[in-house]
């Protein structure tokens, strides 16, 4: 599997750190009724078995936080942008 | 069931083994079960063994979307050991491990238990003092366990690298003298021909595609063979389970991903006993026919396609040449992947949940070989009786809520 950093261009996946799904919101209340969203946020997966969006982190390379649109079940990849970008836009 | 043994051997042997009746039948799904198990693994296949044995319930299936054994139980390394670091989890791998022990008789099946002894090495400052520390927790429990120093390393396993200057020197190791291999597929198909017999369905090729409810009840399966009405439900899918419940509109706390394992070609006898090197992610073993079986670390990405990364390999491959030098010119027959089912604690999910019917055991990860009997063992308990079996309970689901982790990530950082 390769991906293709914005700034490196295409490197091996070795040199990159996954950090799974990209998609969570932390939520932003403290208060003790929201127990469930934090446990959802902190625990519960969505294990998609198919296309995700996910958090790379280009280690191995110009460290540079990135978000990758993967299918779990053939690993292709059809989207890499920022974190940055992905957070500003809400896609790949 | 025609009960295997010398005679029956030799009687068969006169007809050229022609005459062997079929271990287990293949029965067409019936409409209505009283429970229905989700997954043909070893987990799945002991739970059906045990709910009807020890619970009298026959009326039951298990449906399998592959062939029976063929996910995790098909592809591991087949460790066992229990000496974990918690109270819970020594718990459930003890029983587990001293159900394998006759295991075989229990089901008249040759599971080829083999307690070898099983030695995780101490290559750091930190691991020694850690498995101190298991060792401690284990001694209380009462488990047979005890820390060796380098001399026995070496003594117990000659072709160790015991040089004080190796990039991780041999410090010491912690053993477990009954600890050991078993044969996966043997223990697989030793609880579908016992499980078979006592009259449950195993359903082969039959994909489970969807949950009927009613409510908060569960009413049934949706499968590739059709509709099959139930009112229990047990998915035991290993990295397919969150795909499954979801179906019923529930989430779990695990992420599946690839672990991958390696034989060699086979040779003369070279070691006699397990060896874990939790430092540098790797560990072998040898077969009884000859070939060394190598594990490493999963990898670090979510995968449902059971082919993991290649440098996965290369870094267990490396750590082990290191730490076993004389392997270095061994060709590698085989790789394989299994999809595994990892939870943030490293602790299975054995559990009801808030959907009625719906009960669930995975989360088993990379270690779920060694714990086949025992879960089957409780989890059959759980399902009949609709409440956690004692030792099933603290795996419950809603531990992450209450923050009652059950941490193994330390005692079982590598693979196993
Ligand atoms: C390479 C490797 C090495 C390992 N080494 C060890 C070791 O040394 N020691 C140890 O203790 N553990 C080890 N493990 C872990 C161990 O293999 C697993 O924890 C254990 O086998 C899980 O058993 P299971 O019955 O839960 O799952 P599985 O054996 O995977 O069975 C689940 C079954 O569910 C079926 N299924 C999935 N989806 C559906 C559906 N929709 N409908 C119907 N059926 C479905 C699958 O086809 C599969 O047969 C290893 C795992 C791997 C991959
Ligand atoms: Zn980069």
């Amino acid at each position: 599997m390769r991906i293709k950093c914005p700034y490196c261009g295409e490197r091996p996946n070795e040199e990159f750190t996954c950090l799974g799904d990209a998609s969570l919101k932390r939520p932003t209340s403290n208060e003790p009724d929201t127990m469930d969203e934090w446990f959802d946020y902190v625990y519960i997966r969505d294990n998609l078995k198919g296309r995700m969006h996910e958090h790379w982190h280009h280690s191995g390379g110009c460290r540079s936080w990135l978000v990758v649109d993967r299918d779990t079940e053939t690993h292709e990849i059809f989207g890499v942008t920022t974190a940055r970008d992905y957070n500003a836009k809400g896609k790949v | 069931m025609n009960r295997y043994s010398i005679f029956s051997l030799a009687r068969n042997a006169v007809n050229y083994h022609k005459d062997w009746e079929k271990a287990w039948r293949s029965p067409d799904p019936r409409p209505t079960y009283d429970a229905v198990i989700v997954g043909a693994g070893g987990h799945g296949l002991a739970t059906a063994y045990y709910l009807a044995k020890e619970h009298r319930m026959t009326n039951i299936a298990v449906l399998e979307k592959g062939w029976l054994g063929g996910g995790n139980t098909g592809r591991n390394t087949t460790i066992i050991r229990s000496n974990y670091l918690q109270d819970e989890s020594i718990a459930i791998y003890e029983l587990a491990r001293s159900l394998y022990e006759d295991l075989s008789q229990e089901l008249n099946y040759n599971t080829m238990f083999s307690p070898r002894g099983v030695m995780m090495m101490c290559q750091t400052e930190h691991e020694l003092r850690a498995f101190k520390r298991t060792a401690h927790a284990n001694r209380l429990a009462g488990l047979d366990c005890r820390m060796i120093d380098r001399a026995e390393v070496k003594r117990l396993c000659p072709i160790i690298n015991d040089s004080p200057r190796a990039r991780y020197p041999i410090l010491g190791a912690y053993y477990q003298p009954r600890g050991g291999t078993g044969r996966h597929d043997a223990v697989a198909w030793g609880y579908a021909r016992g499980a078979d017999d006592l009259g449950v369905d195993i359903i082969q090729n039959c994909e489970v595609t969807g949950i009927t409810r009613e409510g908060d009840t569960v009413t049934g399966v949706q499968t590739s063979k059709g509709y099959i009405k139930t009112n229990k439900i047990a998915v035991v899918a290993a990295g397919n389970t969150s795909a499954i419940v979801e179906m019923a509109g529930v989430g779990l706390p695990v992420e599946s991903v690839c672990l991958q394992a390696l034989v060699s070609e086979p040779i003369k006898p070279v070691i006699d006993c397990v060896v874990m090197a939790n430092t540098v992610h790797g560990y072998m073993s040898q077969s009884d026919k000859g070939e060394l079986v190598i594990g490493g670390g999963a990898d670090g990405y979510n995968n449902y396609s059971q082919r993991g990364a290649f440098t996965s390999l290369e870094h267990t491959v490396t750590a082990l040449v290191e730490t076993f030098p004389i392997i270095s010119r061994l060709r590698m027959m085989r790789i394989w992947g299994g999809i595994v089912d990892m939870t943030g604690d490293r602790s299975p999910i054995i559990s009801m949940t808030d959907v009625k019917g719906l009960y669930v055991n995975c989360g088993w990860g990379t270690g779920g070989f060694k714990s086949i009997p025992g879960s089957g063992f409780v989890f059959a308990d759980t399902i009949a009786n609709d409440r956690p079996h004692p030792i099933a309970e603290p795996f419950g689901l809603n531990r992450f809520l209450e923050g009652r982790l059950i941490d193994e990530s330390v005692a079982a950082a590598v693979a196993h």
